[in-house]
């Protein structure tokens, strides 16, 4: 039925004692991104200062090892820069600082990105900022409202 | 805690002392070919009759119906594509039901390219087949019913004296997936109409790689591989001499403590069950209720996703599986759990927990902790139940 896929050890180091967990009250850009359908969605909150300077950020996951291990380490990578630079964060990027993702993982990495830029686009529409290379989100969280629905069964 | 608690037993368990004993002389002291002529292979010979025997009078049939096959899989291979064959002139319709094991489905589908059309039936919410639906799908074209005996994953217990009758009062052959039942429910092959049976040693603590394959005495099919004269012509291959020893002495042991290990487990079972609906909120049990596998257990947490989970388990030593996509490679979790009417979502929160003999009250008593903490941790990190506790929910 199931097998535990290979993972590095930064991969379960950062899933075991992931960074950044949690929420942050009104966040300057708040970001969520994934598919419940496909299991992931990632959520990622800013707290930007006057200077564009992500002075803190924080996430909440659900999903596999490899989209929390993706989300702590894209958060701890993007802490203390500018908006700019967070937006230069890649995939890749976040990929290579966990040592590698196993193939069926990669769109893990990309999903840390999108929430990333989610994020950053959700601070650029707070502040009416107009931030080159920043696009706007797809949306395709669905059948959250089934999960409503079923609470409370047993 | 440093002791292993290993509630996977759905996916292959431990071999006994008891076979492993039983199987030992015949790799190294009466290694023989079964299939020569000298005294020194007789040994082997006449082991292996007496097997079959065993085997046979478990399941009610005749010696000469039981084939040994390389397991499970195999013999699903063999039944559906044998019947396909032998049947091609009678019709080129098989049914079968939504929540087979893959050795079913991907047989099913490699049917499909070679222009034979297959009936999915469908399961109620509790995975039971639905009786009407499967006599409505009957063509005169039909050649076969495919139905497993018990589900592996939510542990589901098919009607199949029902669907048995069915099969024989339309003149179609009935196999029926034993792999999860066989040694763990009676199983009696005319009481139940059943023509062709599948089952595997490894889920019933004898060896991994063996495996028979029932075939009533009428049933006319082929061989499935094609070699020497072994297994009566039927299926070539130098016998897996120890492979067959253990799997009988498994069978031997299975039927001897069937009825108390099956009221011990079930006790355990339910007694987990119990802990962790009413100890975990927003949880929900998966498969029947009382018509499942004496050791399964599989539940739905929902906001939380089944690998996570998975890796977290292992971390405090638990073994056991889930139906989520992220464990399989594919990003749609299991068929199974979709059969049964879950949404994607809480299909990827799932986690099966199957138990032996050997699983005591305190293994179960420290999975129940664990798994709340674990539960509540990875909540406490989900964007889901984040928006769950704003809107309300809590």
């Amino acid at each position: 039925m199931s097998q535990i896929i290979e993972y590095s050890d930064k991969v379960m180091e950062h899933f075991s004692n992931p960074r950044n967990v949690g929420e942050i009250e009104n966040a300057s850009g708040v970001g969520t991104v994934g598919n419940a359908k496909c299991g992931d969605i990632m959520r990622i909150y800013l707290d930007v200062d006057e200077n564009g300077i992500i002075k803190d950020c924080k996430f909440k996951t659900f999903g596999c090892g490899a989209a929390v291990a993706t989300s702590s380490m894209a958060t701890e990578m993007i802490k203390g820069k500018s908006v700019e630079e967070a937006l230069k964060l890649t995939n890749k990027a976040v990929q290579e600082a966990l040592g590698g993702l196993p193939a069926v993982k990669v769109h893990c990495s990309l999903l840390a990105e999108e929430a990333v830029h989610a994020a950053l686009w959700d601070y650029a529409q707070k502040n009416h900022l107009e931030i080159e290379g920043l696009k706007p989100p797809v949306d395709d969280i669905d059948e959250t409202k089934e999960f409503y629905e079923m609470s409370g069964e047993q | 805690m440093s002791k292993l608690i290993y509630l996977d037993n759905a996916a292959t368990t431990k071999v006994k002392d008891e076979v492993f004993e039983a199987m030992k002389p015949y790799f190294s002291e009466l290694y023989g070919n079964p299939s020569s002529i000298y005294r020194f292979a007789g040994e082997g010979k006449k082991a292996i009759e007496e097997a079959r025997r065993t085997v046979a009078e478990f399941i009610g049939a005749k010696p000469e119906e039981i084939y040994f096959t390389g397991g499970g899989s195999e013999s699903d291979n063999w039944a559906l594509k044998a019947t396909a064959f032998a049947k091609r002139d009678k019709g080129k319709h098989i049914i079968t039901s939504k929540i087979e094991h893959h050795a079913i489905l991907h047989t099913c589908e490699y049917l499909e390219k070679l222009g034979y059309e297959i009936t999915y039936v469908n399961v109620d919410e509790n995975g039971v087949l639905k009786l009407d639906e499967l006599k409505a799908a009957i063509r005169e074209d039909t050649i076969l019913i495919s139905v497993m005996f018990a589900n592996n994953e939510i542990g589901t217990i098919e009607p199949i004296k029902e669907i048995g009758e069915i099969a024989h009062e339309h003149g179609i052959l009935f196999h029926t997936d034993a792999v999860q039942a066989y040694g763990h429910e009676h199983i009696n092959v005319d009481d139940y109409n059943i023509d062709l049976l599948s089952a595997s040693g490894h889920k019933i603590n004898g060896p991994k790689g063996i495996g028979i394959l029932y075939i009533r005495n009428s049933v006319k099919i082929g061989s499935f591989v094609h070699g020497g004269a072994q297994e009566r012509g039927r299926r070539a291959g130098t016998h897996n001499t120890p492979g067959i020893i253990g799997f009988a002495k498994a069978t031997e042991v299975a039927k001897r403590e069937m009825d108390t290990r099956h009221s011990y487990e079930s006790e355990l079972r339910d007694y987990l069950i119990g802990r962790v609906l009413a100890e975990i909120p927003y949880t929900k049990l998966n498969g029947h209720k009382t018509d499942r596998l004496s050791n399964n257990a599989n539940f739905s947490f929902q906001f939380i996703e089944g690998e996570s989970l998975l890796i977290m388990l292992d971390q405090k030593e638990i073994c056991a599986s889930s139906g989520s996509a992220c464990t399989s490679g594919s990003l749609d979790p299991s068929h199974v759990l979709l059969a049964i009417g879950l949404p994607h979502e809480i299909a990827h929160g799932s986690l099966r927990l199957t138990l032996s003999d050997e699983t005591t009250k305190e293994d179960i008593d420290y999975v129940v902790d664990e798994l709340k903490k674990i539960v509540e941790r990875l909540r406490s990190m989900s964007p889901l139940y984040e928006d769950f506790v704003k809107k309300g929910g809590k």
